[in-house]
Parts: C-alpha cells; structure tokens; sequence
C-alpha cells in the first residue's frame, strides 16, 4: 500500500488536505481483495434464520402454555380427558422414522439415482401423512371424550400447540411432495440441489420439534 | 465457485435472452429496486391514510363532540360527530397503519429493499423471488388490514396495543370481524416481514463485494442487518400471540379470557416482549440513515464507526430484556420494576453513544445545509427529546404517574416522527436521485421540511404538558374531568399545529411527483458520496452494474482524506499504485 505524492495541490473548495499520517492511514494490511467463500451457502444460512424465527413463534406458544399450566391450581384439571400417551408415542417414532427417510434422499442421489431419491422423499412425506392422520383421529376421539377448544386452559393450550405444530407438518408434507414432483421432472440434476436441501432441513426442523411438544405436553 | 458469481453468471444469460414485459418489471418485479420503490409507494400511501386518522382524533380533542369537516358523509347518524367507539378505532387504526404499514415498509422495506444489495456490493438479493413474495405479502396484509374499516362494527378499537381482555372478548367493544381482521393482518403481515428478514440477512453475510469487510460496511446496512435480526426474532412472538387472540375470539379458546382459566397479562408479556425490540426495529434503520447521511455533508468521517457499530448491537441485545416498563403500572412486583429501571437507563446508553457520536461528526465541520441535511439535523435533535423523555419514563415511580398520559403520548412521537419520520425524509431526500434519476426541487424541499419541523414540535412538545398536568390517554373527551378543563387550550393549539402539519406535507407530495417526471436529470454522484451506490448509473440497470461488480479498497467514511486531492475517497476507487489504479 503506498502513500501519495509529496505535493498536496489544493483541493476544488479552495483547501490543503493534511499531511498522511505516517503509518499511510487506511484501516488495515491492504492486499488486493479477492473474492470470499461464505462459510454456509445462501440456502443453509436462509433456512437456519428461518429456523430462529420458528423457534421464537413457538416459544412464544409454549411459553404461554406454560404460564398457564404453571399458574392452574391443577394440572391436569379436574374432569378433563386423559391424552393419549402411547398412541402418540408410537406416532412419534412414525415421525422421528421419516426424519431418517428424508435424511437418506440426500442431493447426492440426484445424479446417481434419482429414483430411489424420489422414493424416498415420499416415504418420509407418507410417513409425515400418516403421524397426522393418527394424530386427526386422536383428535376425534378426544373431542368426543368432551375435550374441545372451549375446554378451559386444558384445551386450549392443547389444541393450539399440538395444533400448530400439526399445521407445520401440514407444510411440509405439501412441501416434500412438490420437491419430489420436482425431483422426478429431473429439476435438480444440474446441480441446483438448493430446494431439496431446503425442503430436508425444515423437515428435520418439524420433526425435532415434536418431542419437546410431546413431552411438555403429554408427558410432564 | 461462490455464490453471487454464480447468481451473476446465471443473470447474465438470462438479462441477454428477452425483455420483460409490463407485469414482470413494474408489478411482479423480482429487482430489489423495483420492489424498494413498491414498498416505498406503499409506505407513503398508508401515511396519509393514518395521518388523517391522527387528524380525527386531534380535533374530537379540541372540540369534543363536534362534527369533524368531511365526515358527515360516513357518520351519518351523528352528522360527522364522533361516538366514542369511533373515536377508539380512531386512534387504534392510526396507530397500527403508521407503525406496521408506513414506517416498517418505508425504513426496513422501502430502504433496507434499495440500500443493501447497491451498498455492499451485490447484483441483487440472495433471493429475488422471496424478496417479490414479501412485498406481495405485506401489500395483502395491508389490503386486509383496510378492508377493516368496511365491516360491520367497524374496525379494531382496543389500541393497537390490543389489551385483552377488551380485545379478546368481542362484546367488550362492540366490534367483531375489525377485531379479527386486524389479527389476521398482523399474522400475514409478519410473515411477510420474515421472508424479507431471512433475505436481507442472508444477502448481508454471504454476498458482499470482494473487499467489503463487514467494518467496512456502511452504518446504514449494519442497521439494516441489525433490524432484520430484531425482526426475525421479535416479530413471531406477535404473530403468535396474535394467533391466540383470534383464536380467542373465534374459536373460544381461553388464552387471555378469565372466564376459561385464561390470564389477561399473558397478552401483555407476549405483545411488550415483541414491543420492544420492535420499537428499536423502528428507530435504528432511521439512525442508520443518520449515520450515512451526516458525513456526506460534514465532509467528515462519521466519529466512531466501531463505537456505532457495536452500540447497535448492543441495543439489540439490551432490547429483550428492558420490555417491563411497558408494564410498571399492570401491578408487577417492585422489586422487578427495579430490574427493569435499571436495564433501561442501560440501554439508555448506547444511544447516548451514537448521539454523542453525531454530535463528534459535526464538531468542526463545513456543514453543507442540503434538505437531506436539515433532516437528519431533524432526526438527532428530536430524537435526543424523546430519548430524554423517555429516562423518565424508565423509572418506576415517575412512570407510575406518568404512564398512559400524554407525556407518554409525546414521547412515542418525538421518537417516531421525531426521529423514523424525519429519518425517512432524509433517506427519501438522499437516495432520491439513485432511485428515480432525478434530482429534488430544492425550494420545495425546504418549503416541506421547516414548517414540518416548526409544526411537529408545536404539535407535540406541549403534550408533555398536558400529560403531566394529568391529561390521560386514549380519551374521548377531556372536558369532562374537572382537572384537567384548565389545560384544554393547549388541546386546541395542539390540533391547529396537527393541521398545519398535515398541510406542511403537500408540498412534499409535490415535489415528489413532480421530480419524478419533470426534475433534473441526476448526475452519477450528486452528493459526492463515498458509498457504492453511487458508483451505479441514475437509477441503476438491472444487476447494478456491468460486466464487473466493484472492487471495496477501504471504509465508507473517508471524506476529507489526505489521501485524496478532492474531500471524498469513493470505497471501491483503487488505491495509489495499485493495480488499475488512476492518477490522482
């Protein structure tokens, strides 16, 4: 990095600029800037701050959930249906199962299989159908034990929390199947992967996210 | 290969094959500078909207229970008077239009849309179609949002801070689907924001010129980026607590209705723990504006750009953990009110920082008193009243006498016209030239800004006034409490400098329409700036710039540089005896 020149012609409002300071001033060891490599791509980066802002909307759902159950004189209250325990927890690992479906259709498939790739995304979207249609028929039963959204804190805290969790794995069930429709019309066999690793991470996102609900709720 | 060249390289195939036709450049636009100027258009539209809103409820104030000129036509029952339930919508509309729907997408939107991608460095966003999306989004938000004011009942009513359980019982205020509308505005509205979140911060980390270290990044874009975050984070926890008050409301779940088991202060916890970070997700772009703006016509580096840098930051930390004094009169422990005393004057400092910091850029300059000048002068000025009111206000005793009086009243918009407002003014006054490639009428430039700032500061300084002398707010009439029958001339002064102030914005509509088509072609750098936008042609191409994305060889602040022969050393202007280098 050099200094300029020892003559300081006047600038175009009349003034001398300063002398340079001696160590030539700017703010650091100037090499010729070359392009950066970005630690995670624009995909990752994007998903993992799409994962910050879900996780703050459902603290702020457990969270409510909590001061309500924490501040009922009993819990659960009195006279309301129990929840069901086990048939949720065999549900959950159905959950937890497509988890490693859609972590098996990695992008690397793409080139190399792209059937098996498709296959396996919509085994883990079936899987994800089917934790809900279980989850829906529970729900059925329950508001026929008497347990509804009306049911006081009990049922509220219960229908809203579960409830939008369910609407996530509604999203992306919708999600997989259009990435796998994708996958099949060879969409990403140029190497444009983004979408799939997109689709894999936010299901993994909703998938993780179930037995902390599964527990704060059901269990505890 | 990295990311942006090969966005770049994908663009530049694609730019060669076809033109664009009408729909895909000026509506379903995926160009950042496109959906900048819809957010801005957007913004400026829903300002009128809500300043005559302001206006309604400033005259009841004045004169209660008389008829307001130009509603004789809506309120036909009471001939143009207001009824107390009108009046409450009144003030909860314009609140929300101008929190969520003027100020959010002019600064974040409108500003964060343009300055980001010209200011680093990049072609465009990290994601072009999301960044469409999220203009469409928050435009239907405001669609619904509007469509409030045509049902029946009318629209919200409960403040836009929305406290059940007035809110969360449709028969407290009488009104059913304004209620609900407005939930599900703000449900879609934050979604909105956080697809334009997730884009600007992307774009931030990841597509940065060669050469444009993160310090040595404008201010403007470091408040960007710090707004995004507090955005991402602070905006769900509103969306859901807004989900549980429709569902309150709707469904007959007992969130926030004792009736069910439900509790009331659960709605103030969720909405404050949004409400602050928000309120700084309002301000800090507007001192990112200020910061960019002031060495420009200082010629002087800005003082202390780590020092800004990392008190931005530190306001978004601090912001999380100062919400309770939203709260000290909703019976809270005092030992809690004294926590939450003590991390707000915390935060108080910071700010004080950067005021200190304007103040230092100044100090010795040869102050050039352009109209985005006078602005930004506007911007710190007010904004050191309401900062200094609100010391005040963090303080558990006093604000026990002061909360939800007019000295509050005051506070808020000395802080969001005072400050956001007059920012969005001197950004608007700024990069108007980058944007639309014509430079502003300068006399009606002036003729906007100083009978705006006489009026502003008649309008609200005397509400300190009042409040203290005991005036609440959201009132219908103040003239039926004895005590307060001896303040009521000041309501009245009050209003007629609200209307002034109204009518001080015409000639900014004029000068900006009439700039749009008929001002000045602007020249590449009016201004004399350092910051890479102003390297990009007036207004920019698609993809900014040609063939080459420049090159970032130093800070943005470098005016008056001995390293220079003029007083400005552009950031992307290779250095003396570098390779491509020019003489000097």
């Amino acid at each position: 990095m050099t200094t300029v020149t020892v003559e300081r012609p006047r600038r175009a409002n009349g003034h001398v600029p300063p002398p340079p300071p001696p160590t030539g001033g700017g703010d650091g060891p100037d090499r010729e800037p070359g392009p950066r490599r970005p630690l995670l791509d624009n995909v990752r980066l994007a998903m993992l701050f799409l994962i910050c802002g879900e996780v703050m909307f459902f603290g702020g759902l457990i969270s409510a959930f909590l001061v309500l159950r924490v501040t009922a004189a009993q819990w659960p209250p009195p006279l309301q249906p129990r929840l069901p325990v086990g048939v949720t927890g065999v549900n959950t690992l159905v959950l937890l199962a497509s988890s490693v479906a859609i972590a098996a259709a990695s992008p690397a498939l793409v080139q190399r299989d792209p059937g098996t790739l498709v296959r396996r995304l919509l085994l883990a979207g079936g899987l994800g159908a089917a934790f809900l249609l279980v989850q829906g028929y529970e729900w059925i039963r329950l508001v026929g034990y008497g347990l509804t959204v009306g049911s006081g804190a009990y049922g509220t805290t219960f229908y809203t929390v579960i409830g939008t969790h369910a609407a996530h794995v509604v999203a992306a069930v919708v999600w997989v199947g259009v990435t796998a429709w994708l996958a099949a019309c060879g969409r990403f066999v140029d190497g444009q992967t983004g979408a799939l690793r997109a689709c894999a991470i936010y299901w993994h996102f909703v998938v993780a996210l179930w037995p902390i609900l599964y527990v704060a709720v059901y269990l505890v | 290969m990295s990311a942006s060249s090969a966005t770049a390289h994908a663009h530049d195939v694609h730019a060669g094959h076809h033109e664009l036709g009408f729909v895909r450049t000026y509506i379903f636009s995926t160009d950042h500078k496109m959906i900048a100027r819809q957010f801005l258009f957007m913004g400026l539209f829903m300002m009128v909207l809500g300043g005559l809103l302001a206006l309604i409820v400033r005259w009841q104030l004045a004169w209660p229970e008389t008829a307001v000129p130009g509603l004789g036509g809506i309120l036909k029952e009471t001939g143009g008077i207001l009824e107390p339930s009108t009046y409450n919508m009144a003030f909860t509309m314009h609140a929300t239009i101008m929190i969520f729907f003027v100020i959010m997408p002019i600064l974040a939107g409108a500003f964060g849309n343009f300055c980001i991608p010209l200011m680093i460095g990049a072609r465009d966003m990290a994601f072009p179609f999301l960044n469409m999306l999220s203009f469409w989004v928050t435009f239907s938000a405001g669609l619904i949002m509007l469509s409030g004011f045509f049902v029946e009942g009318g629209h919200a009513a409960a403040g836009w801070t929305s406290y059940a359980p007035l809110s969360a019982v449709p028969s407290y205020t009488g009104v059913n689907w304004g209620q609900n509308i407005w939930c599900i505005s703000l449900f879609i509205m934050g979604v909105g924001s956080m697809m334009g979140s997730i884009n600007y911060i992307t774009t931030i980390i990841n597509m940065r010129a060669p050469g444009m270290r993160l310090f040595r990044m404008p201010l403007v874009i470091w408040s960007l980026f710090i707004t995004a975050i507090l955005l991402l984070l602070a905006l769900p926890v509103l969306t859901s607590g807004v989900a549980m008050l429709l569902f309150d409301r709707t469904l007959g779940t007992s969130w926030f209705r004792p009736s069910g088991g439900g509790e009331p202060l659960l709605w103030q916890h969720l909405f404050w723990y949004f409400g602050h970070p928000e309120v700084y997700i309002l301000i800090l772009p507007a001192m990112g504006i200020a910061s960019e703006i002031l060495p420009v016509f200082c010629r002087k580096p800005i003082f202390g750009y780590h020092a800004m840098a990392f008190s931005m930051i530190g306001i978004a930390f601090l912001s999380w953990i100062v919400y309770g004094h939203h709260m000290f009169v909703s019976g809270m422990s005092p030992a809690l009110g004294m926590a939450f005393t003590v991390t707000t004057m915390i935060i108080a400092v910071p700010s004080a920082i950067k005021t200190f910091n304007w103040l230092g850029t100044m100090w010795g300059a040869r102050i050039q008193f352009t109209v985005p000048m006078l602005n930004a002068l506007a911007f710190v000025s007010m904004f050191v009243i309401g900062g200094l009111s609100g010391i005040f206000m963090a303080s558990t005793p006093v604000d026990i006498y002061i909360q939800d009086t007019y000295f509050i009243v005051a506070h808020i918009h000395y802080v969001v016209f005072g400050g956001s407002i007059f920012g969005a003014f001197a950004a608007i006054y700024y990069w108007f030239p980058k944007m639309f490639g014509r430079m502003t009428n300068t006399a009606l430039g002036h003729l906007h800004f100083w009978p705006t700032f006489v009026f502003f500061n008649l309008t609200f300084f005397p509400m300190h006034i009042i409040g203290v002398g005991g005036q609440m707010r959201r009132i219908y009439n103040p003239m039926q409490y004895e005590f307060l029958q001896h303040q009521q001339h000041w309501n009245v002064i009050i209003t007629y400098s609200a209307l002034a102030l109204g009518v001080s914005q015409i000639p900014f509509v004029i000068n900006f329409f009439w700039s749009l088509f008929a001002g000045k072609k602007a020249p590449l750098n009016p201004w004399n700036a350092n910051t890479l936008e102003w390297t990009a042609p007036s207004p920019p191409p698609h993809l900014n710039w040609g063939a080459t994305l420049p090159t970032v060889y130093r800070g943005p602040y470098e005016y008056s540089s001995p390293e220079s022969r003029d007083d400005f050393l552009p950031q992307s202007t290779p250095p003396v005896g570098a390779a491509g280098a020019r003489r000097h």
